[in-house]
This record gives structure tokens, C-alpha cells and sequence, in this order.
């Protein structure tokens, strides 16, 4: 097995930790009250189309997206929209929400809701884009990009391959994990819509190796479906980044500041493939998603299927409740999450997992100074030196950062993990990033 | 072994000489004639280079003063604000121009979201940078235009003029302070302004820059503007402004009378270097010294306590 698939540059292997594997996805009960904000995707916030007061139905289209990057905004459940007002979100800024009180779960009529599994289709490529576009479909992986942008190969371009993303290389998350090996069939149904739309006959879904079960599970049923393939990859993180998947799977390299489509290929998340095939072939809007809820300390880490604005703390109350030791609650995983201000935050489009660490390791190491070891270097899946950036950042010399490519960075936080010294190296390279990227702007406008 | 001597000595000799000439041609060709008052301006500037006149040092000061000299015959627009009206004179004087007096500023700190009046709720213990944690959090007593009290304003001020207060958490800005905006620029929240020293360095500012409504903004911090435009309509000089449920004093029009800070609910307004006011009912603080002090630093917690509801 020595020789599996993996990216060549950088990348770490933090302990794995996928408490939750075993753990069937469950669906939690609805909430009283849901709170949507409206900024869940990149690109512009979708504009309101509620008012305080009406009554929506599951799945109505309560926030409209006007500009070519947004999604859609549909209403998870049947109630009354209680108010349009800001909401503290996971960084404890207020941000405009959606506020809905939650009286049944009652449908909109053309959503299909059975189980029955819906292969067949015969719709056009516009069709399928504008369906997914109607359902507000965004990356699933976390990066929340509109899919349907994702699905519209720009004028001069052409997509060779589509690469499904069920690496999950993050420790701790298991929500795309379960997705493959429960609702492995609809998945690969919706890859299909996806080739058909992009007019790719070839689709790789790389997997790490440490899901076997996932494997095996996808090769059997990959046999009636036509060019869809599974490739299983070496355990190692960053994997599940774009550009290091595109390395893994097809030996391509994406050239710097640019997107996975100059070399033919196009990325989605496993749990994105299924949402597709749920937009498409049952018109069902993106109103839930799959989120790990996990922790050393946690009597019951699980996998729960949530519908978007359901507050954090009621998916711990459900996985056995806040352990007494936490200290530090995160959104997502611990390699690429932010820990939140406070746990009656909702769960967003782009919310993959709840993560409970335990006081004694939330606290970070006391930094000292960098002793020029080098380690970050080796570990930057990107190629870059995070401890020069990192430096240049903190002495805001973005003009420099800019040559040395910090706008290449994934912020995957391998430098981070790997320093030594404890350095806050990601912490510098992020904050780079965005003042590099703003002289960017400024300098283009 | 005379002749290499020789040879090489004569070689070289004659190559300076040649290269010399020539250089001295081409200097002459090539010379950048400047003007000598540039000099004599740089000489009287402060030399701190610290950017406050919104020129990259002093010596483009004095290049852009000449420059307005020559050009405008004025110096309008141009101030040192290091230097004052001291040095400006002195710069007008070499340049044959008259300047008008400018109101001398100072560095406010307009946040008292101390440890005490927006307590933490959540611990921060990333890098003491307020422009990465600015991107990162909303602050640790959940004000999300709060001071983050991680002193970025501190490492940018080259002239120690502002400090962190341990026991606020707040920086505190002394009278070494010449209003030369790095902090301003620093603070990735905009809580520092410049504002006129005021006569006696008598000042009156709202201390909050929370643009939310009343109840969020009192949640997170009890000193909060609420907006409740209070100030605004005991004001006799229109100075007041109320915008995005925030009240604002326009410096140039505030007449320093001290009404608004009797008015104001949540103690969002200060006054600095006041006296004391005539005790109400119990009597005054009995070491005035004690509250001068504090006054100059600018202890806004004691200021409330001490002075104005003394």
C-alpha cells in the first residue's frame, strides 16, 4: 500500500481521531426557532424577500440572489418569519439573519420527498445548472463557493475531468464519511448530473485510505455508473485541498493565482455531489447538511443531519451534552476551524463539523523566537516559507508578501502544527493574505 | 620588475585622470540644483519622521513646503504636527510667508470597555495583534467595535505617548502625545481620533464608537452610547451629532459647558481635566492631587467615580 496516490509537496499527518466514524447519521429534531443568517456563501449575500410576520413553508425561497456569485436562500422548516435582524455569528460579529419560528415541517409542494432513489434523467446541461442555481447549492466542503458558478465552464475552457472530494483529511470530521457509505448510490447518481452539466466523461472520487469501508463501498456501486471511478489516496493532510487533490488524483498542478479549471479539472465536495442529485432530480433546496459533532470528552460523538439555523448547542445538547472540561468549542476541524464566541450560534450551509476540545488542550503553546529550523517550510503543502510571510505580515510589509505568493496559501495550518517554536504562523499569513489581497484591489480599481 | 612598477603606476594614473575629467563634465552636465531653503526648513523640523504632516518624513516636508512656496505663496494645508505652531512659524519665516495658528490635537481613545464594564466572555490567546484578532473575533467582552486591548496603538506610537492599562485593558494616551495619527491609523476598529487639546487640555468626547442599537450595545458593555440622543437635545451649541445610533462631538463647536455629560444615562460621555464639580451630596474626594493624576492619565473609570457623580 506503500504506493497510493498523494500529493509531493509539504503536508503533515496530525493524529486522525474520527471518533464519530461509526456513528450512523441521525436526523435531529426540528427547532423551535431557526436563525438564518444571510451571508452563508462566498460572494454577495442574497437580497431578503420575507417579510416579519409571513407564513414559509419548508424549502420556500425566503432570500433571493441577485448577483452572479451568491446562492439562494431557502427556509428550513414550516413557521413564521419572527424577524429579519442581525445575529451574532460563530466570530461574535452581528451579521443580518432571518429569524424563524419553527410550527411544523410542512413542504412546498414540488419538492419530491420520498425515499425512492431517482436515477434516471435525461436534462439538459442548462437545465441541470439552473436547477442547482434555483436550490442555492455552495461547496459543502466548507469554502461555501455558489455551484452553480462552479458548473458554468467560463468561454475557452475546457473541463477534462471532475474530482470528487471525499478525502476528509481534517482530524475528527466523519460527516462526508457517513454521507459516502449511507447515501453512496444518490451520491454518484448526482456526479453523473455533474458530468453531464460540465460535459466531462471522466470522474475520479478520491478517498484516503483510511476509510476502507468508503472505498469499497463506492467501487461496488461505481460499476453500473459509467466513467465514475474511486481513487484511494495516502492519509495525509492537506489532501482534501483543491490543489492538492488535483496533484493526488490527476497529476496536474495548478499554476499560482489560478483556478483548478486552467488545468481541465473541477473539484465538489461528496456532500455537495449529493445535494446536487437532491436539487436535481427531487427540486429539494439546500435547507440541511450533514454536521459531525465531536470531542474527547464527548459521551456521544455523532453525525447528525441538521437543518441549516439549528443553534449549536442544540447538536451538543443531542450528542450528550457540553462535557464539563471544554474549553474551547470549534466550528469545523481543528486543523482549518475557528473556535466561536459562544454556542447559540446556528449552523450554516458551511458548517461541516462541531468540534469540543478539552481545557487542558485548548490553550496554545507560549510562542518562542523562530530558531530558523525550517520545519514550516517542509511542511507547506504550498511551497511557500510561511515563517518569512508570517514575518512580513506582522511588520506590514505587504508589498513583499505579495512577491513571496501569500495570496497561494490554503491556510490549511500545516506550518502552524509543525512549528517547534509555537509561532502564530498561520495567524500572520492570514491576516497577510487579506491586507495583501485588499492592496490587490485598491491597486486595480 | 621596476617597469611593471612603473607601468602599472602610470596606467592607473593616467586612467583616474581621464575618468576624473570626465566625471566632472558629466557632473557638471547632470547637477541637481535644489533649493538651498529645503535645507534650512529640514534644520528646523523635528526630524522625528514620523509621518504625521502626512508626508513620508521631514525632509519631503520641507521639499513639499518649498514647493507650496514657490507655487501657491501659501502653506495652507501643511502642519506639523510634532513641531506645532512653533516650528511652523519658523518654517513660514525662512520661506517669507505667514501662517495662521493651527488648534493643537491629541490622540483620544474613545472606548471604555474595561475589564469592569464589558467583562470577558470568551479568552483570547492568539497573537497580540488587534489586526489579526480584529479578523478573527468580535472581542473578548462580545463589543464588536471595542477596543481589543492587544496595543497595536502601542507598538505604532513612536513617541511613548500611549500605554496599555493593565487594569482597564485600555491604552491611555499622556501628554507626550503629538497627535501625529499613528495610532489612529493603527487601530483597525477606528476608536482612536484626533481631537483639539481644548483650552487647560479641557476635553469632552463621547467615549464609545457602537453603531448598534441601545439594547445590543448595553448587553456587551454597560457604558455604551445607546443612542438615546439625550446630549444631543440638551446641547446649546448644536455640537452634537447623532448618527447610526451613536452620538458624536464636533470639537470645533463644542463650547466645553459640560451639560451633555450630566445627561448622559450610561456614562458614555468624558471629561477630561475638568475641576471638580460642587458635591452633590456627600463631599468631594479629599486628595485633588490624586484626581489630576488620574485626569492625566486618563482613567476614565475614576473620572466618572471622582468626578462628575461625586
Amino acid at each position: 500500500m506503500s504506493n497510493l496516490k498523494t500529493f509531493i509537496i509539504g503536508g503533515v499527518h496530525p493524529p486522525e481521531q474520527k471518533l464519530s466514524a461509526t456513528a450512523a447519521i441521525r436526523p435531529l429534531p426540528l427547532s423551535k426557532q431557526l436563525i438564518i443568517p444571510l451571508g452563508q456563501n462566498l460572494g454577495a449575500p442574497p437580497r431578503v424577500i420575507v417579510k416579519k410576520g409571513d407564513e414559509v413553508k419548508t424549502g420556500q425561497l425566503i432570500a433571493q440572489a441577485d448577483s452572479f456569485i451568491s446562492a439562494n436562500l431557502h427556509s428550513p422548516a414550516s413557521g413564521k418569519i419572527a424577524k429579519i435582524d442581525e445575529a451574532v455569528d460563530a466570530s461574535g460579529f452581528r451579521r443580518p439573519a432571518i429569524f424563524i419560528d419553527v410550527t411544523g415541517d410542512e413542504w412546498v409542494d414540488d419538492v419530491d420527498t420520498s425515499p425512492e432513489i431517482v436515477r434516471g434523467f435525461s436534462f439538459s446541461k442548462s437545465e441541470i445548472v439552473s436547477r442547482i442555481k434555483a436550490a442555492g447549492l455552495v461547496g459543502l466542503g466548507g469554502a461555501t463557493f455558489p455551484t452553480h458558478v462552479k458548473m458554468m465552464v467560463p468561454d475557452g475552457k475546457k473541463a477534462t475531468h471532475l474530482i470528487i472530494n471525499g478525502v476528509e483529511c481534517e482530524p475528527y470530521l466523519t460527516s462526508d464519511h457517513r454521507l459516502m457509505l449511507e447515501r453512496g448510490e444518490e451520491m454518484l447518481v448526482g456526479i453523473q448530473l455533474m458530468m453531464q452539466a460540465l460535459e466531462v466523461d471522466k470522474a475520479i472520487i478520491g478517498i484516503e485510505n483510511n476509510k476502507p469501508d468508503a472505498i469499497s463501498h463506492l467501487q461496488l456501486h461505481c460499476k453500473s455508473f459509467q466513467g465514475i471511478s474511486v481513487q484511494p489516496l495516502k492519509v495525509k493532510y492537506p489532501q482534501g485541498g483543491e490543489k492538492q487533490l488535483i496533484k493526488a488524483a490527476v497529476n496536474r498542478e495548478v499554476p499560482s493565482g489560478k483556478l483548478p479549471i486552467e488545468v481541465g479539472c473541477v473539484v465538489s465536495n461528496v456532500g455537495t455531489a449529493l445535494a446536487v442529485y437532491e436539487a436535481v432530480q427531487k427540486r429539494k433546496p439546500l435547507i440541511e447538511r450533514v454536521v459531525t459533532v465531536t470531542g474527547k470528552s464527548l459521551s456521544n460523538p455523532s453525525n447528525f443531519l441538521v437543518r441549516i439555523g439549528t443553534p449549536v448547542n442544540e447538536l451538543i445538547a443531542a450528542a450528550g451534552g457540553l462535557p464539563g472540561d471544554t474549553g474551547k468549542i470549534i466550528n469545523g476541524g481543528p486543523m482549518m476551524g475557528k473556535a466561536v464566541s459562544s454556542p447559540d450560534i446556528p449552523v450554516v450551509k458551511g458548517s461541516s463539523g462541531i468540534l469540543l476540545i478539552p481545557e487542558k488542550e485548548s490553550r496554545r503553546k507560549k510562542p518562542i523566537t523562530c530558531i530558523r529550523c525550517s520545519k514550516c517550510t517542509v511542511a507547506c503543502p504550498m511551497g511557500l516559507e510561511p515563517y518569512l510571510l508570517a514575518k512580513l505580515s506582522k511588520l506590514g510589509m505587504f508589498d513583499r508578501t505579495e512577491g513571496g505568493h501569500i495570496m497561494d496559501c490554503i491556510e490549511c495550518g500545516s506550518c502552524q502544527y509543525t512549528c517547534p517554536s509555537g509561532l502564530p504562523l498561520l495567524d500572520f499569513l492570514r491576516l497577510g493574505k487579506q491586507k495583501t489581497a485588499h492592496l490587490i484591489r485598491t491597486r486595480k480599481s | 620588475m621596476n617597469d611593471i612598477l612603473l607601468f602599472t603606476i602610470l596606467t592607473l594614473g593616467i586612467l583616474g585622470t581621464v575618468l576624473a575629467v570626465i566625471l566632472y563634465f558629466v557632473a557638471q552636465k547632470f547637477k541637481v540644483i535644489e533649493d538651498p531653503r529645503i535645507d534650512l526648513v529640514e534644520e528646523v523640523l523635528p526630524k522625528a519622521n514620523c509621518g504625521g504632516c502626512g508626508y513620508p518624513g521631514c525632509r519631503n516636508f520641507a521639499e513639499v513646503s518649498v514647493n507650496a512656496a514657490n507655487e501657491k505663496q501659501s502653506l495652507e494645508g501643511l502642519n506639523c504636527p510634532v513641531g506645532g505652531n512653533d516650528v511652523m512659524k519658523q518654517v513660514a519665516a525662512i520661506l517669507g510667508l505667514e501662517v495662521a495658528d493651527q488648534e493643537p490635537m491629541i490622540a483620544v481613545v474613545r472606548c471604555n470597555g474595561s475589564h469592569v464594564n464589558s467583562p470577558a466572555r470568551v479568552k483570547y490567546d492568539g497573537p497580540a495583534s488587534c489586526a489579526f484578532a480584529h479578523q478573527l473575533f468580535a472581542g473578548e467582552g462580545g463589543c464588536q467595535f471595542g477596543c481589543l486591548g492587544l496595543g497595536d496603538c502601542v507598538v505604532s506610537c513612536d513617541f511613548d505617548a500611549i500605554h496599555m492599562n493593565p487594569e482597564t485593558g485600555l491604552p491611555v494616551v499622556n501628554d507626550l502625545c503629538v497627535a501625529c495619527g499613528a495610532c489612529v491609523k493603527a487601530c483597525p476598529r477606528g476608536i482612536i481620533e484626533l481631537r483639539h487639546k481644548g483650552k487647560k487640555d479641557r476635553r469632552i468626547f463621547v467615549s464609545c464608537v457602537n453603531k448598534e442599537k441601545g439594547g445590543p450595545a448595553r448587553k456587551n458593555c454597560q457604558v455604551a452610547c445607546i443612542g438615546c440622543s439625550k446630549c444631543q437635545q440638551v446641547c446649546p451649541y448644536d455640537a452634537i451629532v447623532m448618527a447610526n445610533n451613536l452620538a458624536y462631538i464636533d470639537f470645533a463647536k463644542c463650547k466645553l459647558c459640560r451639560k451633555c455629560v450630566e445627561v448622559c444615562p450610561t456614562d458614555a460621555i468624558h471629561e477630561i481635566n475638568f475641576p471638580l464639580r460642587k458635591p452633590k451630596a456627600e463631599p468631594a474626594p479629599a486628595d485633588p492631587e490624586r484626581v489630576d493624576s488620574l485626569h492625566v492619565a486618563g482613567n476614565k473609570e475614576n473620572d466618572i467615580q471622582s468626578d462628575s457623580k461625586a
